[in-house]
Protein backbone atom coordinates (compact mmCIF):
# COMPACT_ATOMS: atom_id res chain seq x y z
CA UNK A 1 0.00 0.00 0.00
CA UNK A 2 1.32 3.44 -0.89
CA UNK A 3 -0.31 5.41 1.88
CA UNK A 4 0.55 5.83 5.52
CA UNK A 5 -0.73 7.78 8.51
CA UNK A 6 1.63 10.60 9.35
CA UNK A 7 1.69 13.32 11.96
CA UNK A 8 3.21 16.80 11.71
CA UNK A 9 6.99 16.62 11.65
CA UNK A 10 7.30 13.08 10.29
CA UNK A 11 10.16 12.55 7.87
CA UNK A 12 8.73 11.56 4.49
CA UNK A 13 11.66 11.58 2.12
CA UNK A 14 15.30 12.53 1.73
CA UNK A 15 14.60 14.01 -1.69
CA UNK A 16 13.51 17.63 -1.51
CA UNK A 17 12.05 17.47 -5.02
CA UNK A 18 9.31 15.11 -3.91
CA UNK A 19 7.73 17.68 -1.61
CA UNK A 20 4.05 18.04 -2.48
CA UNK A 21 0.96 19.41 -0.79
CA UNK A 22 0.89 19.28 2.99
CA UNK A 23 4.66 18.94 3.30
CA UNK A 24 7.60 21.21 3.90
CA UNK A 25 11.30 21.02 3.22
CA UNK A 26 13.96 21.55 5.84
CA UNK A 27 17.65 20.91 5.24
CA UNK A 28 16.87 19.12 1.99
CA UNK A 29 14.49 16.66 3.61
CA UNK A 30 10.73 16.45 3.24
CA UNK A 31 8.56 16.50 6.36
CA UNK A 32 4.81 16.35 6.89
CA UNK A 33 2.94 19.48 7.88
CA UNK A 34 -0.31 17.76 8.70
CA UNK A 35 -1.93 14.90 10.51
CA UNK A 36 -3.22 12.84 7.63
CA UNK A 37 -2.44 10.25 5.00
CA UNK A 38 0.78 10.44 3.04
CA UNK A 39 0.47 9.50 -0.61
CA UNK A 40 3.72 8.31 -2.14
CA UNK A 41 3.69 9.10 -5.85
CA UNK A 42 6.24 11.14 -7.82
CA UNK A 43 5.46 13.81 -5.28
CA UNK A 44 4.53 13.07 -1.72
CA UNK A 45 1.24 14.65 -0.75
CA UNK A 46 -0.28 14.58 2.70
CA UNK A 47 -4.06 14.52 2.65
CA UNK A 48 -5.43 15.95 5.88
CA UNK A 49 -8.04 14.09 7.93
CA UNK A 50 -9.57 17.31 9.19
CA UNK A 51 -9.28 21.04 8.74
CA UNK A 52 -11.04 24.08 7.44
CA UNK A 53 -11.71 24.88 3.82
CA UNK A 54 -9.45 27.60 2.42
CA UNK A 55 -10.84 29.05 -0.81
CA UNK A 56 -8.74 28.89 -3.97
CA UNK A 57 -9.48 30.50 -7.36
CA UNK A 58 -11.54 28.25 -9.62
CA UNK A 59 -13.17 26.23 -6.84
CA UNK A 60 -16.88 25.60 -7.13
CA UNK A 61 -18.50 26.25 -3.79
CA UNK A 62 -21.98 26.32 -2.33
CA UNK A 63 -22.66 29.29 -0.13
CA UNK A 64 -25.45 30.87 1.84
CA UNK A 65 -26.11 34.60 1.55
CA UNK A 66 -25.69 36.04 5.01
CA UNK A 67 -25.69 39.77 4.40
CA UNK A 68 -26.20 42.35 1.71
CA UNK A 69 -24.08 45.48 1.43
CA UNK A 70 -24.21 48.33 -1.07
CA UNK A 71 -22.88 46.31 -3.99
CA UNK A 72 -21.94 42.92 -2.56
CA UNK A 73 -23.67 39.88 -1.25
CA UNK A 74 -21.71 38.44 1.64
CA UNK A 75 -21.75 34.70 1.32
CA UNK A 76 -20.91 32.14 3.98
CA UNK A 77 -18.83 29.49 2.24
CA UNK A 78 -18.13 27.21 5.20
CA UNK A 79 -14.66 28.64 5.67
CA UNK A 80 -12.91 31.08 8.00
CA UNK A 81 -13.28 33.61 5.20
CA UNK A 82 -16.52 35.02 3.81
CA UNK A 83 -17.11 35.22 0.09
CA UNK A 84 -18.02 38.47 -1.64
CA UNK A 85 -20.36 38.24 -4.58
CA UNK A 86 -20.30 41.54 -6.41
CA UNK A 87 -23.43 42.81 -8.09
CA UNK A 88 -21.65 42.81 -11.46
CA UNK A 89 -20.99 39.09 -11.12
CA UNK A 90 -24.70 38.38 -11.27
CA UNK A 91 -25.60 37.12 -14.77
CA UNK A 92 -28.11 39.92 -15.23
CA UNK A 93 -27.63 43.65 -14.79
CA UNK A 94 -29.42 44.68 -11.60
CA UNK A 95 -29.72 47.84 -9.57
CA UNK A 96 -28.13 47.92 -6.18
CA UNK A 97 -31.39 48.66 -4.35
CA UNK A 98 -32.94 45.58 -5.91
CA UNK A 99 -30.27 43.12 -4.78
CA UNK A 100 -32.45 41.48 -2.18
CA UNK A 101 -35.06 40.73 -4.83
CA UNK A 102 -32.67 38.39 -6.58
CA UNK A 103 -30.69 36.83 -3.76
CA UNK A 104 -32.19 37.23 -0.31
CA UNK A 105 -30.46 36.57 2.98
CA UNK A 106 -30.57 32.84 3.57
CA UNK A 107 -30.50 31.90 -0.11
CA UNK A 108 -28.18 29.08 -1.10
CA UNK A 109 -26.10 29.70 -4.18
CA UNK A 110 -23.79 27.59 -6.30
CA UNK A 111 -20.89 29.87 -7.07
CA UNK A 112 -17.28 29.81 -8.16
CA UNK A 113 -14.32 31.46 -6.50
CA UNK A 114 -13.11 34.06 -8.99
CA UNK A 115 -10.17 35.39 -7.10
CA UNK A 116 -8.54 35.31 -3.69
CA UNK A 117 -6.10 38.03 -2.73
CA UNK A 118 -3.28 37.66 -0.18
CA UNK A 119 -5.40 39.16 2.59
CA UNK A 120 -7.96 36.44 1.87
CA UNK A 121 -10.60 38.65 0.29
CA UNK A 122 -12.63 36.06 -1.59
CA UNK A 123 -14.41 37.16 -4.77
CA UNK A 124 -17.16 34.95 -6.08
CA UNK A 125 -18.91 34.82 -9.42
CA UNK A 126 -22.20 33.55 -10.78
CA UNK A 127 -21.24 34.04 -14.41
CA UNK A 128 -21.55 30.49 -15.65
CA UNK A 129 -24.46 28.42 -16.83
CA UNK A 130 -23.74 25.78 -14.19
CA UNK A 131 -23.88 28.30 -11.36
CA UNK A 132 -26.85 30.00 -9.79
CA UNK A 133 -29.34 30.10 -6.99
CA UNK A 134 -30.55 26.83 -5.48
CA UNK A 135 -34.32 26.47 -5.77
CA UNK A 136 -34.93 22.72 -5.50
CA UNK A 137 -33.20 19.65 -4.17
CA UNK A 138 -31.16 19.50 -0.99
CA UNK A 139 -27.75 20.52 0.20
CA UNK A 140 -25.73 18.31 2.50
CA UNK A 141 -22.51 19.13 4.24
CA UNK A 142 -19.49 16.85 4.58
CA UNK A 143 -15.92 17.58 5.55
CA UNK A 144 -14.15 19.32 2.68
CA UNK A 145 -11.23 16.92 3.07
CA UNK A 146 -13.47 14.14 1.74
CA UNK A 147 -14.46 15.97 -1.44
CA UNK A 148 -11.63 14.58 -3.60
CA UNK A 149 -12.84 11.04 -2.85
CA UNK A 150 -16.40 11.96 -3.74
CA UNK A 151 -15.20 13.20 -7.11
CA UNK A 152 -12.83 10.30 -7.64
CA UNK A 153 -9.87 10.03 -9.98
CA UNK A 154 -10.68 12.12 -13.04
CA UNK A 155 -14.28 12.40 -11.88
CA UNK A 156 -14.84 8.63 -11.94
CA UNK A 157 -16.81 8.48 -8.71
CA UNK A 158 -19.05 11.45 -9.30
CA UNK A 159 -19.96 10.53 -12.89
CA UNK A 160 -20.79 7.01 -11.71
CA UNK A 161 -23.00 8.44 -8.97
CA UNK A 162 -24.82 10.79 -11.31
CA UNK A 163 -25.58 7.90 -13.67
CA UNK A 164 -26.53 5.32 -11.06
CA UNK A 165 -28.51 7.64 -8.82
CA UNK A 166 -30.45 9.49 -11.49
CA UNK A 167 -29.66 12.72 -9.67
CA UNK A 168 -28.17 16.03 -10.48
CA UNK A 169 -25.20 16.54 -8.20
CA UNK A 170 -23.12 19.68 -7.72
CA UNK A 171 -20.08 19.24 -5.53
CA UNK A 172 -18.76 22.29 -3.75
CA UNK A 173 -15.08 22.14 -2.86
CA UNK A 174 -16.08 23.53 0.53
CA UNK A 175 -17.83 20.26 1.41
CA UNK A 176 -21.37 21.28 0.55
CA UNK A 177 -23.11 19.09 -1.97
CA UNK A 178 -26.32 19.81 -3.82
CA UNK A 179 -28.46 16.87 -4.87
CA UNK A 180 -31.55 17.14 -7.00
CA UNK A 181 -33.78 14.27 -8.14
CA UNK A 182 -36.86 12.33 -7.11
CA UNK A 183 -37.42 11.87 -3.38
CA UNK A 184 -36.32 8.22 -3.39
CA UNK A 185 -33.26 8.90 -5.48
CA UNK A 186 -32.25 11.75 -3.23
CA UNK A 187 -32.55 9.57 -0.15
CA UNK A 188 -30.26 7.00 -1.67
CA UNK A 189 -27.87 9.71 -2.85
CA UNK A 190 -27.74 11.14 0.65
CA UNK A 191 -26.96 7.75 2.13
CA UNK A 192 -24.27 7.13 -0.46
CA UNK A 193 -22.55 10.46 0.04
CA UNK A 194 -22.49 9.96 3.80
CA UNK A 195 -21.06 6.49 3.28
CA UNK A 196 -18.34 7.92 1.08
CA UNK A 197 -17.54 10.50 3.73
CA UNK A 198 -17.26 7.83 6.39
CA UNK A 199 -15.05 5.54 4.32
CA UNK A 200 -13.14 8.19 2.42
CA UNK A 201 -9.77 7.02 3.69
CA UNK A 202 -10.12 3.41 2.50
CA UNK A 203 -8.94 1.81 -0.72
CA UNK A 204 -11.09 0.59 -3.61
CA UNK A 205 -13.94 2.84 -2.63
CA UNK A 206 -15.57 3.23 -6.05
CA UNK A 207 -16.02 -0.53 -6.45
CA UNK A 208 -17.51 -0.83 -3.01
CA UNK A 209 -19.94 2.01 -3.66
CA UNK A 210 -21.05 0.40 -6.94
CA UNK A 211 -21.80 -2.76 -5.00
CA UNK A 212 -23.58 -0.84 -2.26
CA UNK A 213 -25.80 0.86 -4.83
CA UNK A 214 -26.58 -2.44 -6.51
CA UNK A 215 -27.68 -3.93 -3.21
CA UNK A 216 -29.75 -0.90 -2.25
CA UNK A 217 -31.48 -0.91 -5.59
CA UNK A 218 -32.33 -4.59 -5.34
CA UNK A 219 -33.80 -4.00 -1.92
CA UNK A 220 -35.97 -1.27 -3.33
CA UNK A 221 -37.41 -3.17 -6.29
CA UNK B 1 -5.34 19.10 54.55
CA UNK B 2 -2.73 17.47 56.71
CA UNK B 3 -0.04 19.97 57.43
CA UNK B 4 3.25 18.52 56.31
CA UNK B 5 6.36 19.59 58.08
CA UNK B 6 8.69 20.77 55.39
CA UNK B 7 11.84 19.96 57.29
CA UNK B 8 11.38 16.26 57.96
CA UNK B 9 9.69 14.84 54.94
CA UNK B 10 11.33 11.92 53.20
CA UNK B 11 10.95 11.86 49.44
CA UNK B 12 12.66 8.55 48.96
CA UNK B 13 12.07 5.12 50.35
CA UNK B 14 14.29 2.20 49.32
CA UNK B 15 15.55 4.22 46.34
CA UNK B 16 12.01 4.82 45.10
CA UNK B 17 9.90 7.95 45.23
CA UNK B 18 6.72 8.37 47.26
CA UNK B 19 4.60 6.90 44.47
CA UNK B 20 7.07 4.13 43.79
CA UNK B 21 8.74 5.66 40.75
CA UNK B 22 12.41 5.81 39.96
CA UNK B 23 14.01 9.26 39.80
CA UNK B 24 13.95 9.33 36.00
CA UNK B 25 10.55 7.77 35.50
CA UNK B 26 7.41 9.46 34.17
CA UNK B 27 4.01 9.09 35.73
CA UNK B 28 1.55 6.89 33.82
CA UNK B 29 0.29 8.71 30.75
CA UNK B 30 -2.94 8.30 28.87
CA UNK B 31 -3.88 10.28 25.76
CA UNK B 32 -7.20 10.22 23.95
CA UNK B 33 -7.78 12.10 20.70
CA UNK B 34 -11.03 13.54 19.38
CA UNK B 35 -13.06 13.44 22.59
CA UNK B 36 -15.21 16.50 21.83
CA UNK B 37 -17.65 16.45 18.95
CA UNK B 38 -18.14 20.19 18.60
CA UNK B 39 -14.50 21.20 18.65
CA UNK B 40 -12.43 21.05 15.47
CA UNK B 41 -9.78 19.15 17.37
CA UNK B 42 -9.60 17.88 20.92
CA UNK B 43 -7.56 15.77 23.27
CA UNK B 44 -7.88 14.40 26.77
CA UNK B 45 -4.75 13.62 28.71
CA UNK B 46 -3.98 12.03 32.05
CA UNK B 47 -0.48 12.54 33.39
CA UNK B 48 -0.47 10.83 36.73
CA UNK B 49 -3.07 12.68 38.77
CA UNK B 50 -3.48 15.45 36.21
CA UNK B 51 -6.60 15.32 34.12
CA UNK B 52 -6.65 17.88 31.36
CA UNK B 53 -8.84 18.42 28.33
CA UNK B 54 -7.84 20.57 25.37
CA UNK B 55 -10.10 21.87 22.61
CA UNK B 56 -9.03 23.63 19.42
CA UNK B 57 -11.32 25.79 17.33
CA UNK B 58 -10.39 27.32 14.06
CA UNK B 59 -8.92 28.77 12.05
CA UNK B 60 -11.96 30.99 12.30
CA UNK B 61 -12.96 34.62 12.07
CA UNK B 62 -11.42 36.88 14.70
CA UNK B 63 -13.71 38.54 17.22
CA UNK B 64 -13.08 41.23 18.38
CA UNK B 65 -11.94 42.48 14.99
CA UNK B 66 -9.07 44.70 16.14
CA UNK B 67 -7.02 41.68 17.20
CA UNK B 68 -6.88 40.51 13.60
CA UNK B 69 -3.51 40.30 11.83
CA UNK B 70 -3.49 40.88 8.09
CA UNK B 71 -0.69 38.48 7.25
CA UNK B 72 -1.14 35.63 9.69
CA UNK B 73 -3.42 33.82 12.05
CA UNK B 74 -3.28 34.72 15.70
CA UNK B 75 -3.20 32.03 18.35
CA UNK B 76 -5.17 32.37 21.54
CA UNK B 77 -4.52 30.00 24.38
CA UNK B 78 -6.67 29.87 27.46
CA UNK B 79 -5.48 27.88 30.41
CA UNK B 80 -8.11 27.46 33.06
CA UNK B 81 -8.32 25.43 36.23
CA UNK B 82 -11.69 24.11 37.28
CA UNK B 83 -12.71 25.20 40.75
CA UNK B 84 -12.82 21.54 41.78
CA UNK B 85 -9.41 20.67 40.34
CA UNK B 86 -7.52 21.23 43.57
CA UNK B 87 -8.06 20.22 47.17
CA UNK B 88 -9.05 23.64 48.39
CA UNK B 89 -11.66 25.20 46.09
CA UNK B 90 -10.02 27.42 43.52
CA UNK B 91 -11.78 30.71 42.98
CA UNK B 92 -13.04 30.37 39.43
CA UNK B 93 -11.97 32.69 36.64
CA UNK B 94 -8.69 33.96 35.28
CA UNK B 95 -6.03 35.02 37.75
CA UNK B 96 -2.42 36.11 37.61
CA UNK B 97 -1.17 32.53 37.42
CA UNK B 98 -3.47 31.42 34.61
CA UNK B 99 -2.69 34.53 32.55
CA UNK B 100 0.97 33.72 32.79
CA UNK B 101 0.53 30.05 31.98
CA UNK B 102 -1.67 30.92 29.01
CA UNK B 103 1.02 33.21 27.69
CA UNK B 104 3.96 30.86 28.09
CA UNK B 105 1.98 27.89 26.77
CA UNK B 106 0.91 29.86 23.72
CA UNK B 107 4.50 30.86 23.10
CA UNK B 108 5.53 27.23 23.47
CA UNK B 109 3.19 26.16 20.69
CA UNK B 110 3.24 29.15 18.33
CA UNK B 111 6.69 28.50 16.79
CA UNK B 112 5.52 25.25 15.18
CA UNK B 113 2.17 26.47 13.90
CA UNK B 114 2.18 27.80 10.34
CA UNK B 115 0.11 30.86 11.06
CA UNK B 116 0.88 32.43 7.68
CA UNK B 117 -1.42 29.87 6.02
CA UNK B 118 -4.47 31.53 7.53
CA UNK B 119 -4.25 35.32 7.43
CA UNK B 120 -6.90 37.31 9.28
CA UNK B 121 -8.03 34.36 11.36
CA UNK B 122 -7.65 32.98 14.83
CA UNK B 123 -6.78 29.57 16.21
CA UNK B 124 -8.35 29.21 19.63
CA UNK B 125 -6.95 26.71 22.10
CA UNK B 126 -8.82 26.04 25.31
CA UNK B 127 -7.20 24.00 28.04
CA UNK B 128 -9.28 22.99 31.03
CA UNK B 129 -7.63 21.42 34.03
CA UNK B 130 -10.13 19.04 35.62
CA UNK B 131 -7.79 17.64 38.22
CA UNK B 132 -4.43 19.06 39.16
CA UNK B 133 -1.44 17.17 40.50
CA UNK B 134 1.62 19.31 39.62
CA UNK B 135 2.73 19.87 36.06
CA UNK B 136 -0.61 20.98 34.66
CA UNK B 137 1.02 23.39 32.23
CA UNK B 138 3.04 20.57 30.70
CA UNK B 139 -0.01 18.33 30.49
CA UNK B 140 -1.92 21.21 28.92
CA UNK B 141 0.74 21.81 26.28
CA UNK B 142 0.90 18.10 25.44
CA UNK B 143 -2.86 17.94 25.05
CA UNK B 144 -3.06 21.19 23.08
CA UNK B 145 -0.40 20.07 20.62
CA UNK B 146 -2.24 16.81 19.92
CA UNK B 147 -5.54 18.67 19.63
CA UNK B 148 -4.00 21.09 17.11
CA UNK B 149 -2.86 18.18 14.96
CA UNK B 150 -6.31 16.62 15.29
CA UNK B 151 -7.84 19.88 14.06
CA UNK B 152 -5.82 19.58 10.86
CA UNK B 153 -3.74 22.66 11.53
CA UNK B 154 -0.42 22.70 9.66
CA UNK B 155 2.50 22.44 12.05
CA UNK B 156 6.21 21.80 11.68
CA UNK B 157 6.02 19.19 14.43
CA UNK B 158 4.25 18.34 17.64
CA UNK B 159 5.33 19.84 20.94
CA UNK B 160 6.01 17.65 23.94
CA UNK B 161 6.37 18.98 27.42
CA UNK B 162 7.60 17.63 30.70
CA UNK B 163 9.01 18.95 33.96
CA UNK B 164 12.00 18.00 36.04
CA UNK B 165 12.45 18.93 39.68
CA UNK B 166 14.85 18.78 42.58
CA UNK B 167 13.85 17.14 45.82
CA UNK B 168 16.11 16.12 48.66
CA UNK B 169 19.09 17.25 46.53
CA UNK B 170 18.17 14.77 43.82
CA UNK B 171 17.01 15.64 40.29
CA UNK B 172 13.74 13.87 39.52
CA UNK B 173 11.57 13.66 36.42
CA UNK B 174 7.94 14.77 36.31
CA UNK B 175 7.42 15.77 39.94
CA UNK B 176 4.06 15.03 41.52
CA UNK B 177 2.25 17.29 43.93
CA UNK B 178 4.20 16.53 47.10
CA UNK B 179 7.53 16.88 45.35
CA UNK B 180 6.44 20.09 43.68
CA UNK B 181 5.11 21.66 46.87
CA UNK B 182 7.95 20.68 49.15
CA UNK B 183 10.80 20.24 46.69
CA UNK B 184 13.65 22.60 45.98
CA UNK B 185 13.05 23.31 42.30
CA UNK B 186 10.63 22.78 39.44
CA UNK B 187 11.68 23.10 35.80
CA UNK B 188 9.07 22.70 33.08
CA UNK B 189 10.37 22.19 29.55
CA UNK B 190 8.57 22.05 26.22
CA UNK B 191 10.28 21.04 23.02
CA UNK B 192 9.94 19.74 19.49
CA UNK B 193 10.92 16.12 18.85
CA UNK B 194 14.26 17.21 17.41
CA UNK B 195 15.22 19.00 20.60
CA UNK B 196 14.37 22.67 20.01
CA UNK B 197 13.18 24.01 23.34
CA UNK B 198 10.15 26.30 23.18
CA UNK B 199 9.48 26.66 26.89
CA UNK B 200 11.85 26.66 29.82
CA UNK B 201 10.86 27.95 33.20
CA UNK B 202 12.35 27.50 36.61
CA UNK B 203 10.97 27.82 40.07
CA UNK B 204 13.40 27.39 42.96
CA UNK B 205 17.14 27.09 42.70
CA UNK B 206 19.54 24.85 40.80
CA UNK B 207 23.29 25.00 40.28
CA UNK B 208 24.48 25.21 36.65
CA UNK B 209 25.40 21.53 36.72
CA UNK B 210 22.06 20.57 38.19
CA UNK B 211 20.28 22.70 35.62
CA UNK B 212 22.01 20.82 32.82
CA UNK B 213 21.12 17.51 34.37
CA UNK B 214 17.50 18.56 34.91
CA UNK B 215 17.06 19.91 31.37
CA UNK B 216 18.57 16.73 29.95
CA UNK B 217 16.22 14.62 32.07
CA UNK B 218 13.15 16.66 31.14
CA UNK B 219 14.07 16.44 27.47
CA UNK B 220 14.26 12.68 27.80
CA UNK B 221 10.81 12.73 29.35
CA UNK B 222 9.55 14.82 26.43
CA UNK B 223 10.86 12.25 23.98
CA UNK B 224 8.95 9.50 25.77
CA UNK B 225 5.81 11.63 25.78
CA UNK B 226 6.24 12.37 22.07
CA UNK B 227 6.09 8.67 21.28
CA UNK B 228 2.78 8.40 23.13
CA UNK B 229 1.36 11.51 21.48
CA UNK B 230 2.30 10.07 18.12
CA UNK B 231 0.79 6.71 18.96
CA UNK B 232 -2.48 8.23 20.10
CA UNK B 233 -2.92 10.04 16.78
CA UNK B 234 -2.00 7.02 14.68
CA UNK B 235 -4.32 4.82 16.77
CA UNK B 236 -7.24 7.15 16.21
CA UNK B 237 -6.87 6.61 12.50
CA UNK B 238 -6.64 2.84 12.74
CA UNK B 239 -9.79 2.91 14.84
CA UNK B 240 -11.52 4.71 11.99
CA UNK B 241 -10.22 2.10 9.65
CA UNK B 242 -11.44 -0.88 11.65
CA UNK B 243 -14.84 0.77 12.02
CA UNK B 244 -15.37 0.75 8.32
CA UNK B 245 -14.07 -2.82 7.97
CA UNK B 246 -11.76 -2.68 5.02
CA UNK B 247 -11.49 -5.90 3.05
CA UNK B 248 -7.82 -6.75 2.75
CA UNK B 249 -7.70 -7.91 -0.88
CA UNK B 250 -8.39 -4.55 -2.46
CA UNK B 251 -5.69 -3.24 -4.70
CA UNK B 252 -7.09 -0.32 -6.66
CA UNK B 253 -6.75 3.09 -5.07
CA UNK B 254 -8.86 5.98 -6.18
CA UNK B 255 -8.68 9.60 -5.26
Amino acid sequence: MDRKVVIPGDLLSEDAKRSGEGTFVKDGQVYSLLYGLANYRDKINVIPLAGKYVPAPGDNVIGVVKDITFSNWIVDINSPYDGLLHISEYPKRIESDEMSKYLRIGTSVMTRVKDVDPTMKVELTLNDRKLGMIKTGQVIEISHTRVPRLIGKGGSMISMLKKELNCNIFVGQNGRIWINGSADDMDLALKTVLLIEKEAHTNGLTDRIVEFLKKEKEARS
Amino acid sequence: MIAMDESNISFFKDGCRLDGRKADQLRPLKIEVGVLARADGSCYIEMGGNKVIAAVYGPREVHPRHLQEVTRAIVRYRYNMASFSVEERKRPGPDRRSYELSKVSREALEPVILTSYFPRSVIDVFVEVLQADAGTRTAGINAASVALADAGIPMKSLISSCAAGKVADTIVLDPMKEEDNFGQADLPVAMTPNGDITLLQMDGGLSPAELHEAVEMAMNGCRQIYELQRKSLVDKYSQLESLSQVPEQEAEACD
